[in-house]
């Protein structure tokens, strides 16, 4: 255990040396949150109370959105590029004859990247977005600790799919398709684009059970004190659930996926 | 497109870097270098086949996403849905071409910073084009074909009464409109021989620029349509010339002429990016590494 806590450690460090990035990052996080949150006031100009949401409730997902991006990594591009670097080149081989589990070692990395992320990409926007729109923060820490909660079970989503895409390169070579879907599934089904409560009939009732709405749909409703008492502990439940069956399923594909490098080489 | 961007760039690696390699070469070396990337692209086609759908897909989802808002509203921002698609298929388009030619842009930052840019230094070949036929992607036409069927829908279907001048506006439009995105595309690259990490920057204005053209300029603050209009010109790629096609009033109270002026702020950008472009270069002072 003790090495995974390492690891993770590691994780947020690496990404803390890059300070110049993350202010850059924090930037682009803001105006696209500007853009967003103008097209939404434009719509709930014309239907207030849509989808369930009041304006205010509105534009705090869209910058929860913002601030949870990098965190959940709705738009791919964390590890598993690296990792499918270290499949393309055989140098996978290595790395599974080290003394750790390495869907663990990726997952404590990337806990560590995300508790990075969720303070150096989200608390800034989320703070702009605050001073420059009416926002529905709430007013107790209750709330904020069930959303903290929500959001570690959606990164460990977020992982479990990523690694998913990252292993398809054992059979691909080049997980650039693979992960261009990952990417367009996380950011239409997360909520990213819209809420999923907007997302019309069955579209709508689908894209709300897929394992993605757990990444920013799920912690946004949180949240905004949508889901409370047993409701909350469904919640809970759906997004543990979803993480244990890919993790799962992720196991169960890296076995097969290693009995393959032998015929890659390394 | 690429003429503009690269002439001011051309002289700047003249006088910086002696000697200086011509316009020609900078076109040859451009076309070599892209042939390279399309033939290791071609290596991996079902991968290629997959990301080109993909980019087309992941366009198209923006789309979607004003479609689906349209499921619950007959108008945003007093705009209609076919008058929306004919922004949105606007800017698409021209950011779209921009991608294409120049999209590998952001990537200098991490050239700069792993020391890898030293070694465009000293090819007799402008480092702009080296730099932005780099890791050259076929699969971008997935954008632009998604831009250009959205721009079809909203030109068939808005209500707009046609003129000679509109039609000569059309095109003009998009391929301004590519030269602007171009133009901040190489400003950003320059900008990142300063500032190493920051392409995010770059992206705020590029694609953070493409998804506000995608709406209406009423639905945003006023300072915000002025920022664009006069800060950084993105208006001049669809708002101000597809507002005169649709026959709505400009906004913040301009003229209709300003409509006719994409070609001309087009080419005032490029030339700034060049500036820009020669005072990062010289700028740059290697890793060693």
């Amino acid at each position: 255990m003790r090495v995974y806590a390492v690891v993770a450690a590691g994780g947020f460090r690496r990404y803390a040396t890059y300070r110049i990035e993350t202010a850059a990052g924090v930037f682009t996080n803001t105006v696209f949150g500007f853009i967003l949150a103008y097209t939404y006031v434009a719509l709930w100009d014309e239907r207030p109370r849509l989808g369930g949401y009041d304006m205010p409730e509105a534009l705090t997902f869209v910058w929860l959105g913002q601030a949870l991006l990098m965190t959940c990594v709705m738009m791919g591009g964390g590890f598993e590029d690296e990792l499918i670097e270290r499949i393309r080149t055989g140098d996978i081989a290595v790395d599974l004859y080290r003394p750790v589990d390495l869907q663990m070692w990726w997952l404590a990395q990337d806990l560590g990247r995300a508790g990075f992320h969720l303070l150096g990409r989200g608390i800034v926007p989320m703070v702009l977005g605050a001073l420059a729109f009416d926002l529905a923060l709430p007013g107790s820490p209750g709330p904020w600790l069930a959303f903290l909660v929500s959001v570690a079970l959606g990164v460990v989503v977020s992982f479990a799919i990523r690694y998913l895409v990252a292993l398809s390169a054992f059979w691909l070579m080049d997980g650039a398709g693979a992960a261009q879907i990952a990417f367009l599934s996380g950011l239409f089904f997360s909520g990213m684009l819209l809420p999923l409560t907007l997302f019309p009939g069955l579209l709508g009732e689908v894209a709300r059970v897929l394992p993605w709405s757990a990444m920013l749909q799920v912690p946004a409703d949180v949240f905004l004190g949508k889901h409370t008492g047993w409701g909350l502990v469904r919640v809970y439940v759906f997004q543990a659930s979803w993480a244990a069956v890919l993790l799962l399923v992720g196991r169960m594909v890296q076995s097969v996926a290693t009995r393959r490098v032998v015929v890659q080489g390394g | 497109m690429a003429e503009a961007v690269e002439a001011p760039v051309t002289e700047a690696s003249g006088t910086v870097f002696a000697p200086g390699p011509g316009f020609v070469e900078g076109f040859r070396a451009y076309g070599l270098i892209v042939g390279m990337w399309l033939r290791s692209t071609m290596a991996y086609p079902a991968s290629f086949l997959m990301t080109a759908v993909g980019n087309f897909a992941a366009t198209a989802f923006d789309f979607v996403t004003i479609m689906l808002m349209f499921a619950h509203v007959d108008a945003l921002g007093g705009y209609t849905l076919a008058e929306i698609a004919l922004l949105y298929g606007a800017s698409g388009t021209a950011f779209g071409l921009a991608d294409l030619l120049m999209g590998s842009m952001d990537r200098l930052g991490r050239r700069v910073r792993d020391g890898t840019l030293d070694t465009l230094l000293v090819r007799p070949v402008p480092v702009l084009a080296q730099v932005a036929a780099d890791r050259f992607a076929l699969r971008r036409l997935g954008r632009i074909t998604q831009g250009l069927l959205v721009l079809g829908y909203g030109l068939v279907v808005a209500d707009i009464e046609w003129t000679v001048a509109k039609a000569v506006l059309l095109p003009l439009m998009l391929l301004s409109g590519a030269v602007i995105f171009g133009a901040v595309f190489v400003a950003g690259g320059a900008f990142q021989f300063i500032a190493q990490d920051a392409s995010q920057v770059q992206n705020s204005f590029t694609y953070g620029g493409n998804t506000l053209l995608q709406y209406p300029p009423t639905i945003f603050a006023k300072d915000l349509v002025r920022g664009v209009t006069f800060v950084v010109p993105l208006a001049f790629v669809n708002w101000l010339p597809a507002l005169y096609i649709l026959g709505r009033d400009l906004p913040l109270g301009l003229p209709d002429g300003v409509a006719f002026l994409p070609p001309v702020v087009a080419a005032v950008c490029a030339t700034g990016a060049g500036l820009a472009w020669r005072a990062g270069l010289r700028a740059y002072r290697s890793t060693g590494s």
